[in-house]
């Protein structure tokens, strides 16, 4: 059988001497895996990096196998941020994210519009907050969305502060006032309050970071990636983000 | 049936890279037949090599002496520290002529899909060697590869090296010597107009 998809590059494994197992995320078949024949070549090398988007075609005898991918070019992500630290740590951290927590052969369309977002909003001015955002409709789409409408202690004569860890849900400045320490803090900019900067970044990283651990990562005994505690870590006060903002 | 030495033999010459049995066979073959002008040789040669060839302790490079020859040569500028990523890339600037600075083979990229970390290169002896004490290193190049694990590695070094006093450099992205823009894939036109400069 065979098909072909738009895709997102996500990772790329060497196979062998020359080959390698690339790993997509594409628009109608979800994350989806396939062998490339001449993969490691320094031709075919350029298109297999996280966040190309390219064109796919994947074949096999049977949808179970492992079948063999084609890709070609359509838009390189990658090179449009290579010069900047922050940008490239952002889509490394996402495409790691996807590899890691969606199911294989699955179709999220969502996903792949979100992604292909993020991937177009990351060489604009509010990328962070951008990113932010995207983990937090990643989250919903794989079912374990957070609840920002309303204060979930029902308090409703103030601005909502914190989420709740247990439930995913808002909580309002007053009635989170005696939890704070074991709640999350609610960035503003997620409930339409204040145009972030660097410190609210840093808070949605840490909120959707948690709920990505604990809904995604752990129930697979896996870790949040490396690149993703990389872009979370950079947003922390001596983390060296070069990113303008107010802190 | 093939006797149990040369069964041996091309057992282990097929995991050579780029070599499977097959190719193996043949290349004992001709070994077998060139017996005294190379297989001999060829021999001696490779015991040489295993019992002498060292990893400089210095810069990671391969050689029979440690400090190895780059690293001991005192026509070389020791303001230059140009960073690679493995010792093919190190032979492959020294074929340029391009550089007579000094090198540092750090020995692979940080990697989010493989799980390597700083940790796991030669990264410690890296800021050392540029901002221990005594040290006249003023220029580093980072060399390493255009893609997404070679430059997060770059961004990596040059962050540590920030506030150092110490220039930090890296190699140009864009059209190659010969190269028609027509033939280019759209990430290298795309880092060739970024990287444009006054002609």
């Amino acid at each position: 059988m065979k098909w072909e998809d738009e895709a997102i590059v996500l990772a790329a494994r060497p196979h062998g001497e020359t080959a390698a197992v690339v790993q997509l995320l594409t628009r109608a078949h979800g994350r989806h895996a396939g062998l490339v024949r001449g993969g490691q070549s320094a031709r075919l090398r350029g298109i297999y990096q996280s966040g190309n988007r390219v064109s796919a075609t994947w074949s096999g005898r049977l949808p179970e196998h492992l079948g063999s991918l084609e890709c070609e070019m359509e838009c390189s992500y990658m090179a449009r941020v290579l010069d900047d630290s922050d940008r490239l740590a952002a889509l490394s951290a996402a495409t790691a994210v996807c590899e890691g927590a969606m199911p294989e052969r699955e179709p999220h369309p969502a996903c792949f519009e979100g992604l292909l977002a993020l991937l177009e909003a990351l060489e604009g001015d509010h990328w962070a907050e951008v990113y932010v955002r995207w983990e937090l409709a990643f989250l919903a789409e794989l079912g374990f969305g957070l609840d920002l409408s309303s204060c979930a202690a029902g308090v409703e004569n103030d601005q909502l502060a914190y989420v709740s860890p247990r439930s995913g849900r808002a909580v309002s400045l007053s009635a989170g006032a005696p939890y704070r320490d074991k709640l999350l803090p609610l960035p503003g900019f997620l409930v339409g309050r204040g145009e972030g900067g660097n410190a609210a970044v840093a808070e949605g990283l840490a909120l959707t970071g948690f709920f990505l651990e604990r809904h995604l990562f752990h129930p697979h005994d896996k870790a949040l990636p490396a690149a993703r505690l990389r872009l979370e870590q950079r947003f922390t006060p001596d983390g060296g983000t070069s990113r303008g903002g107010s802190q | 049936m093939i006797a149990g030495d040369l069964e041996r033999l091309i057992q282990l010459l097929s995991r050579l890279p780029g070599l499977g049995p097959r190719s193996a066979r043949r290349a004992v073959l001709h070994l077998m037949k060139k017996r005294e002008a190379l297989m001999l040789p060829l021999a001696e040669a490779m015991a040489r090599a295993a019992e002498s060839v060292t990893l400089c302790s210095t810069c990671g490079n391969l050689d029979s002496h440690d400090p190895c020859g780059i690293c001991r040569d005192p026509r070389r500028d020791p303001k230059l520290l140009c960073v690679v990523e493995d010792v093919a890339d190190l032979w492959a600037l020294e074929r340029s002529g391009a550089f007579k600075g000094g090198y540092h083979v750090l020995g692979g990229t940080l990697s989010a899909i493989d799980g390597r970390g700083p940790d796991q290169l030669n990264m410690g002896r890296l800021l050392e060697r540029v901002t221990g004490e005594g040290k006249d290193v003023e220029e580093v190049i980072l060399a390493l590869s255009a893609t997404v694990d070679g430059q997060t590695t770059a961004h990596y070094i040059s962050e540590r090296l920030a506030g150092s006093g110490i220039k930090v450099s890296r190699l140009a992205h864009g059209v190659p010597v010969g190269g028609e823009l027509d033939y280019l894939d759209d990430g290298t036109l795309t880092a060739a107009m970024k990287a444009r400069r006054p002609a």
